[in-house]
């Protein structure tokens, strides 16, 4: 565990970087009530430096949040025999429930194709797929489904120039995170980048949880499945012979 | 308003929620359907994923029949034997359906052959009960008003062993067509998941020969058991009963049984039948078009391996 820790610290860019993230959070952490419909999270930041402000070319900076992943498949329909039918798949192993990236500027000027490549930070680069069949020549257009599909639902999120950056030193950037929220931990990145190269990364998580009445009924039903079916007979016979009655006590 | 599903992990409208289970009570409370056929594309529609409409649809039928079926109680219109008769084949009919349909699921292709299977049964138990229906309203008007009286012709159904007396249906018929028509109508429920009331009804009226009136109740009354069985099923297997989702859906719902039985006991049975048949066509034509138009969006997600 130590020596874990050690090579974290080792590792780590930040501590090397002559510029490094120092962060804010709005919240850490986002509570899913039964009257949850959506939330807001502010992240905010400054640029904390030992030396003057480099002036080689200016700074940006790139924010990712990234939900929990879960392998996905992704079918498509042909017409066969005069009938839309499912028939290929494509099994995409790895694709965020969540996921938005923020930049201060257009994506092509603050992050090179490279430095993309290296940390997976468009969208396109946090998605993999793996395992086309052979029989499936465009697996490209499965894994642009997904973007597109996700995009609609407002659960993938490409925000160009909507970090506001001031003196080079401040950044901060509003994010709507829709109510179709899974529950997990949500990575969140901050990078800042000189002529496309990233110079300092941080990171942190916001945790995503089920409080209260949700969570109880979301663990009783994965814990006491056979109690939690009788639960939801009970509320069903109790809720259908209440209205009758109800209803017999109304008319007489 | 919206509120947060636990399980379905997807937020609704709480209004939208309430107003689609009392839409589908008052189809349930009028027909005798559970109403699981046109619940189950709804939820689809305000998009709560599949596996969880179907399994919290089920919980919610057994809610709107429970309220319906204590209706018709009061006014003896259920046939306890003759429920009790179809309830044991539908029993054994779900428990092979459910053997079927994991076959199919390991071939490949279950959602078109569900799809494929509403279609067709839909389609030809629709026509045929709204051609039926037409005539015998037309006949009616043609005796002057008057409720003609209903011939009961001797088929092959009253030519079989094991005879039993239905005092309330007025039947004294072999237990095997019933047995049967439990049984096939189990199968299908499985597959298709849903209750299987709009089958029932039907196969009761014209291979049993019961009255529509004793129809309606027992046929909730059948539904009950089978989709308080399915219930269990799916929250124990694949943990997709919302409670939550239920809760909402059978406020709305059994207000809307009640409802919906007293608009039934006013209305003539042809009536009855020529408005359910409609009912069951539009849904029909609405999954065929489904099949035959391309569709907007050809590709579509599903998580694998569940949570």
């Amino acid at each position: 565990m130590r020596l874990v820790l050690w090579l974290a610290v080792l590792m780590t860019p930040v501590s090397l970087a002559a510029e490094e993230v120092v962060l804010g959070l709005s919240k850490d952490k986002v509570a899913i009530t039964t009257s949850f419909d959506g939330s807001e999270i502010l992240i905010f930041g400054a640029v904390k430096r030992e030396e003057p402000i480099p002036t080689d070319a200016p700074l940006q900076v790139v924010i990712t949040v990234a939900g929990p992943s879960h392998p996905i498949t992704v079918r498509r329909k042909s017409k066969q025999f005069g009938i839309w039918v499912n028939t290929d798949a494509v099994e995409v192993d790895r694709a965020p429930s969540f996921y938005a990236v923020a930049t201060t500027g257009p994506f092509s000027e603050v992050l090179s194709n490279v430095e993309d490549l290296r940390h997976g930070i468009s969208i396109n680069r946090a998605i993999r797929a793996v395992g086309a069949p052979a029989t499936i020549s465009d697996s490209a257009s499965f894994t642009d489904a997904v973007i597109r599909i996700r995009s609609k639902a407002g659960l993938y999120q490409q925000l160009e120039g909507q970090v506001a950056l001031d003196q080079q030193t401040l950044f901060r950037t509003a994010l709507k995170m829709p109510a179709d929220l899974t529950e997990g931990d949500y990575d969140t990145r901050i990078f800042l980048t000189r002529n496309g190269n990233v110079v300092s990364e941080y990171s942190t998580r916001i945790d995503v949880r089920k409080v209260g009445l949700e969570r109880w009924l979301f663990s009783l039903s994965r814990e006491q499945p056979l109690v939690y079916g009788l639960l939801s007979l009970a509320i069903a016979i109790a809720a259908g012979w209440g209205a009758s009655t109800a209803f017999r006590l109304l008319r007489s | 308003m919206q509120i947060y599903l636990p399980i379905a992990e997807v937020s609704v409208n709480l209004f939208l929620v309430l107003g689609l289970g009392g839409l589908v009570g008052i189809l349930s409370g009028m027909f005798g359907v559970g109403g699981g056929f046109i619940m189950t594309p709804l939820l689809f529609f305000i998009g709560i994923p599949p596996a969880v409409a179907v399994a919290t649809g089920a919980n919610q039928i057994v809610a709107s029949s429970i309220s319906g079926v204590l209706a018709h109680f009061r006014r003896k219109t259920v046939d306890l034997k003759m429920g009790t008769v179809l309830l044991i084949g539908g029993l054994i009919g779900a428990a092979l359906g459910i053997v079927v349909f994991n076959y199919l699921k390991s071939v490949g292709q279950v959602d078109l052959l569900v799809q494929m299977c509403y279609v067709v049964f839909l389609g030809i138990i629709g026509a045929l009960m709204f051609v039926e229906s037409l005539n015998a309203i037309r006949k009616s008007r043609k005796a002057g008003g008057k409720t003609p009286y209903v011939r009961r012709q001797r088929t092959w159904v009253h030519a079989l062993p094991f005879k039993m007396r239905f005092r309330t249906s007025g039947l004294y018929i072999s237990v095997i067509p019933p047995l049967g028509v439990g049984l096939l109508v189990g199968v299908l429920a499985a597959i298709m998941g849903v209750g299987g009331g709009f089958i029932m009804v039907p196969a009761m009226i014209y291979i049993l020969g019961m009255p529509t009136k004793v129809v309606v109740g027992t046929s909730l009354y059948q539904i009950i058991f089978v989709t308080a069985f399915t219930t269990l099923l799916h929250a124990t297997t694949n943990f997709t009963v919302d409670v939550i989702l239920a809760l909402l859906l059978l406020i709305g719902g059994v207000i809307g049984a009640q409802v919906g039985t007293q608009i039934g006991l006013r209305m003539k049975a042809e009536q009855l039948r020529v408005l359910l048949a409609l009912m069951v066509l539009v849904v029909c034509g609405k999954l065929a078009l489904d099949l035959l138009l391309q569709p907007r969006e050809l590709y579509s997600l599903a998580t694998s391996g569940g949570m």
